[in-house]
């Protein structure tokens, strides 16, 4: 065998899995520049090239630019509209770009060089000026540098990739994500990212299989290489000997059939062997979603992350085009109801503003922002009541850690209301409003809260964290993220007694309820609704059906006095195997 | 060619807001116009060279203009300097 024809090696490698589904195809390595601008020569037939690049790159960054102003003008006020009328004038310095492009055409060098050469000649004389406001304004010229950049690089990135591929990259911001998703992309994977970020939550919503955690892997793995990227097991193959290409294509027939099998579950009622029923509805991040959701017999939409349209955006959407969305989202699914949470953002998205918190999780998130910023809330409260009229609308309210919170954000629902009354616009008047319990004070408080609102929803993944003070994304100490933590089970008993007990139904979002290990606990417990990623819908459904309420309940109970997360992790899982052995339990 | 010195008058010195009013103000001449502070020399028709300068209250600037209506970019740009910006 000579050297040309020699087999590559074939490389296993084990990352976190994210996103459901086995890909096998060609991987493509995104490398993204960041702050980081490579020097290249160009040759002189592409300086044409290279100044149209960046006329586009420019034009692009003004339009930008013009609507952030355009909003900072109409909500936060002409002050903050203010802060960016040094960036719009420099993007207009024609002597600036003249330079520029001179130093292109001379230099023989690719535009981003020159432009980071350039710009930041001027960023490097403002930062050490002696003159306070002078320094200021280096960070107006640092964010035009990195604007054009940003567009630069976008400019070139969308044409790259033809063919279907699986991406690698250190990492995917959603934004990257979604501008990937218009390619053809049979899977992601990342070195880092926990297994929540939003590229995850995209990865899972458009179906396609990701791995997350794999460290290096940008490095290992080479342009064109055949890979093989197993979403169940976290599993990564690169130059797959054909056994192994073949062991992973039955294990994919596999999934295909088992999930075949479930589908004949779609229209049938989640309620268990002894008649009690409950709602198994979905989470839902975009509209595109809707098609599968349905396809898979949700009973409706238990949560819709309303801030995917902030995705890629620097601004907030108007109410009009925040209600196109809702509206589409609300008839898309009718009759069945849609539970739209309002923003859940760190303050950190609010206008590419640069907040800086030393602990953005215990800080400005939440209903906290929306309530600080209550023009931007009323834009989406009055966007949320217009799509309400087919009466299956209902509002949920994010990181709620008081009584005062909620009544604030009810009065803001008040106002919104007669707003669109006094313009003769219609909604539905008796809009069911509920919160999120995930911060440990509102699950302390949690009847009263239930005073206040028609529901409760468990968000599991925040709620846990908090509560076990455990950063999931912390790689050091994920592990300590633990559903069956006997604190997390005995919280979760406390919500749903007294939450019912005042009479308002409690359900929850959170990724536990889609974990099937899960099930017969938070059944037992008497969780009135289980809101789930759409794919694990018919599992679900399958073990709410094969079950019986009393034998869930007499679960629950044993659970309740266990001392430790590894006993009642090692119960369930016993009884999960006995009774339901060929579902995988990863 | 025409030089000049002057003073910045007004109390906030050059901020952006008459760092543009300059520049807008030398787009109309055809005359080349620099700006010198302290050894450094800028082009004045552009605003991220005249933001560099940093030219606070008192601060001295020397001028130098070079074209056909160089006398004619000289009053205008003086004149709005010693007004102060018309701040």
């Amino acid at each position: 065998m000579t050297a040309s024809e020699q087999v590559p090696d074939e490389i296993t490698l084990k990352g976190i899995p994210a996103s459901p589904g086995i890909a096998i195809g060609p991987a493509f390595v995104f490398h993204k520049d960041g702050p980081v601008v490579q020097e290249r020569s160009i040759a002189d037939q592409d300086v044409e090239k290279e100044l149209k690049r960046l006329a586009e790159a420019l034009a692009h960054a003004r339009k930008e630019l013009a609507k952030i102003v355009e909003f900072a003008e109409k909500k936060l006020g002409a002050k903050q509209a203010k802060i960016f009328e040094a960036e719009l004038m420099i993007l207009e310095d024609s002597v600036l770009f003249e330079a520029i492009r001179k130093r292109v055409r001379t230099e023989l060098k690719n535009v981003e060089f020159v432009v980071r050469e350039e710009i930041g000649k001027y960023h490097a004389l403002m930062q050490t000026s002696k003159d306070e406001y002078t320094r200021e304004r280096a960070n107006d010229v640092e964010d035009v540098q990195n604007r054009i950049l940003r567009n630069l690089q976008e400019g070139r990135l969308v044409s790259k990739i033809d063919g279907s591929h699986i991406i690698v990259s250190k990492n995917l911001a959603a934004a990257d994500a979604l501008i990937l998703s218009r390619n053809d992309v049979l899977g992601y994977v990342t070195e880092i990212g926990g297994s929540t970020s939003h590229m995850v939550l995209l990865a899972r919503a458009l179906n396609i299989p990701a791995i997350v955690g794999l460290h290096e892997i940008s490095t290992v793995v080479h342009k064109g290489d055949t890979v093989i990227l197993d979403g169940y097991s976290g599993v990564f193959v690169i130059n797959p000997s054909r056994d192994t290409r073949k062991k992973f294509e039955e294990k994919r027939e596999g999934h295909k059939e088992f999930e075949g099998n479930l589908a004949t579950l779609r229209d049938l009622p989640a309620e268990t062997l002894d008649g009690h029923k409950v709602q198994l509805s979905a989470n839902v991040e975009l509209q595109e979603e809707l098609g599968f959701v349905k396809r898979q017999g949700a009973d409706g939409i238990g949560l819709f992350r309303s801030e995917t349209l902030l995705l890629g955006k620097e601004v907030f959407p108007s109410e009009e085009d925040q209600y196109k969305t809702y509206k589409a989202i609300a008839e898309g699914v009718h009759p069945k109801r849609v539970i739209i949470r309002t923003f859940d953002i760190g303050g950190d998205k609010l206008m590419a503003q640069a907040v800086r918190e030393n602990n953005p999780f215990l800080g400005w998130r939440g209903i906290r922002v929306m309530l600080d910023m209550p023009n931007i809330f009323l834009d989406q409260l009055r966007a949320i009541l217009r799509a309400s009229v087919k009466k299956n609308v209902s509002i949920m309210f994010p990181m709620v850690s008081s009584l005062k919170e909620v009544r604030k954000a009810k009065e803001l629902l008040e106002r919104a209301k007669k707003r669109l009354t006094d313009k003769k616009m219609s909604f539905d008047s008796e809009i069911e409003v509920g919160v999120m319990i995930e911060v440990p004070a509102a699950a302390v408080i949690a009847e009263d809260l239930a005073h206040e609102v028609s529901f409760l929803s468990i968000g599991t993944n925040d709620l846990i964290q908090y509560l076990l003070a455990v950063d999931r994304g912390n790689e050091i100490v994920s592990n300590l993220y633990q559903e069956f933590h006997p604190a997390v089970i005995r919280f979760l008993r406390r919500i749903i007694e007294r939450g019912k007990g005042e009479k308002v139904w409690v359900g929850m979002c959170g990724e536990m309820a889609g974990d099937p290990l899960a099930t017969m606990l938070l059944l037992g417990l008497g969780l009135d609704e289980f809101s789930v990623v759409p794919h694990m819908l018919p599992e679900i459904k399958k073990i709410i059906r094969s079950v019986h309420y009393s034998e869930a309940k007499h679960l629950a109970k044993k659970v309740l006095n266990m001392e430790t997360e590894d006993e009642i992790e090692g119960y369930m899982k016993k009884v999960m195997k006995s009774k339901f052995p060929d579902i995988p339990l990863e | 060619m025409i030089q000049e010195e002057v003073t910045i008058k007004n109390r906030a010195g050059m901020h952006t807001r008459p760092a543009a009013a300059l520049v807008k103000l030398a787009a109309k001449f055809k005359a080349e116009f620099y700006i010198e502070k302290d050894g450094l020399e800028i082009n004045g028709k552009s605003i991220i060279g005249v933001m560099t300068l940093a030219a606070e209250q008192g601060s001295k600037l020397r001028l130098r203009f070079e074209g056909e209506d160089e006398m004619l970019a000289r009053n205008e740009i003086v004149g709005l300097i010693d007004r102060g910006f018309d701040e």
